[in-house]
């Protein structure tokens, strides 16, 4: 049983192919990331679960329903979280949510019923009759949640749900949406936030240029694509301590003025550099970035 | 009836800016037919039987219709659509582009045909439409308002940007206006001008406001209402076509 299944998923705009042929399953009440870096394919990907873009090929079956065909039918049990505010301007805070329920056919008084309840969940008690251009970037997100929730969905799609929030705001946001999976909501978000797909997400699909390279929970994908030590070392010498740290280490990476050294064992490495005192160095355990770095590479995508 | 809940929100907008919006709408069409109506009434004879007030407020009627439509379902329309991205948030709802077309067009439809029943209202205060068949020309209002939405709302999709509209305006719109009868009869004018007068919408809706207006029933009324349909028909079909490839292409 899934409540998002694409398969052979094809897209293309112009000579650019943006999805190339992917597949993805989301179990329900699970946590699904979509991970990837800028222009990977993540918006486009979830236009078209949604039907909200027609895919060139490719078949999507959502919560029960083929997209696009259906997909007006599916979207009753959906909430959506864009990447970008789109909240009306031209109503308050309660009558953005009195007005979206009723572009789910709900009667008014339902609606009317459940926004002191959502306005608690967003934070935003209170703050009814505010202007939706006076609220901050992190009450704006919330109240986009909250807004999601008016059909009571039994899945959520969120673009960047985090993408421009302060840490207490990007905070708030991580406990709410965990609180919707206790209560057995499924949620699909996209993300470059390593972190908060670290936190969040069961599982996690690694995409890049419209392709799955990796799928997996998140130590999953540690522990199958990375060493689990990494030592970061920079400093004067630390170019000719690279080469000593080959012979130490299965893997090591120079970015700018930094090496990465990924290490099954951390002991070898940390010895030697005890004898290079010039060199400044930080030890962790291994992480979703790491993995995301090595499958993506470290080059800018803009 | 899906697309009424688009119709609702634009409604509910509105109603919170009601006077402004309502002023804005009927300043200018108001100013002119009184100014020209009573300044260059007082030099001309009747025309067409009528006084020239009472000719021109019956092009002001369609014009101003015309115009509402227009502006409603162009620089409205694209403000929701692209500025503040109100379309994208109600297709997250089980609604689809065709019902926001839709919505859209019959919400520009009914805010001009608004602007037209309230300039017959001024008219009638004035003693301008004194017949009982001026009710009649608020069908027509109605539907000169949905054969421009429908064309206003094709503008709106194929828009890149707000110049766009401009192209529009200048040159489609205000020769329309100038051709069609409002300000003179139609058929001063030069032959293939007046013939090619007939092909556009505004014409028809004049000639079958003017004759109410005066107390007659109008000639050759299923011609003007085949018109009027053609266009809405025609560019509601053909927004929604746009609106499709814009959105889900």
């Amino acid at each position: 049983m899934t409540v998002l299944k694409a398969r052979a998923l094809r897209k293309r705009y112009g000579a650019l192919e943006v999805v190339s042929g992917l597949d993805l399953d989301v179990a329900p009440g699970e946590c699904f990331g979509l991970l990837g870096p800028n222009g990977a394919g993540k918006t486009t990907t979830l236009r078209l679960c949604l039907g909200l873009t027609h895919p060139d090929a490719g078949e999507i079956e959502l919560l029960g329903e083929p997209v696009p065909r259906r997909a007006r039918e599916a979207r009753r049990r959906i909430g959506v979280v864009p990447q970008f505010d789109n909240l009306d301007p031209d109503f308050t805070v309660e009558e953005n949510l009195l007005v979206f329920g009723r572009y789910f056919s709900m009667p008014a008084s339902e609606v009317r019923a459940k926004v002191p309840g959502l306005l608690e969940f967003a934070g935003l008690a209170g703050r009814e009759d505010a202007r939706i251009n006076t609220l901050s970037g992190g009450m704006k997100r919330r109240l986009t949640l909250a807004r999601a929730l008016i059909n009571d969905p039994q899945l959520i799609f969120m673009d960047e749900p985090t993408t421009g929030l302060d840490p207490q705001a990007r905070h708030l946001i991580w406990e709410r949406l965990r609180q919707l999976t206790q209560e057995g909501k499924t949620l699909v978000l996209t993300t470059h936030h390593m972190e908060e797909a670290e936190r969040l997400c069961h599982r996690l699909a690694i995409i890049d240029r419209g392709r799955l390279i990796a799928a997996g929970s998140p130590r999953e994908l540690i522990a199958k694509h990375i060493e689990p030590h990494v030592v970061e070392v920079h400093g004067n010498g630390f170019e000719a301590w690279m080469e000593r740290a080959r012979a130490l280490a299965a893997r090591v990476e120079r970015a700018g003025d930094t090496v990465f050294v990924y290490a099954t064992e951390a002991a070898p490495v940390l010895a030697d550099l005890q004898n290079h005192p010039d060199l400044i160095y930080l030890h962790r355990p291994a992480s979703l970035e790491d993995v995301f770095l090595k499958l993506t590479g470290r080059d800018l995508r803009d | 009836m899906r697309w009424f809940a688009i119709w609702r929100r634009n409604f509910l907008v509105w109603r919170k800016l009601v006077i402004a919006s309502v002023l804005t709408n009927l300043a200018d069409p108001l100013i002119l037919l009184f100014g020209l109506g009573y300044g260059l009434g007082a030099l001309l004879p009747s025309v067409e039987g009528m006084s020239y007030i009472a000719f021109f407020a019956a092009g002001t009627l369609c014009s101003a219709t015309m115009f509402t439509a227009s502006f409603e379902s162009m620089f409205s329309g694209f403000a929701r659509m692209h500025g503040q991205k109100t379309w994208d948030s109600i297709l997250y709802a089980p609604l689809t582009i065709d019902d926001i077309v839709t919505g859209e067009i019959v919400w520009a439809a009914s805010k001009a045909w608004l602007s037209g029943a309230t300039i017959l209202a001024v008219a009638a205060v004035f003693g301008l439409a004194a017949s009982p068949l001026v009710i009649l020309t608020l069908p027509v209002a109605f539907l000169v308002g949905l054969a421009f939405a429908a064309v206003g709302l094709i503008m709106c999709v194929l828009a890149k940007n707000w110049d766009f509209f401009s192209f529009y305006m200048t040159l489609i719109m205000t020769p329309m206006t100038m051709i069609s009868g409002v300000f003179f009869p139609a058929d001063q004018l030069p032959r293939p001008v007046h013939l090619f007068a007939q092909v556009l919408p505004l014409y028809h809706g004049v000639e079958l406001v003017r004759p109410l207006v005066a107390g007659r029933l109008p000639d050759h009324v299923l011609i003007h209402l085949a018109v009027l349909l053609v266009y809405a028909a025609a560019g509601y079909a053909i927004a929604i076509m746009y609106a499709r490839r814009r959105f889900t292409a």
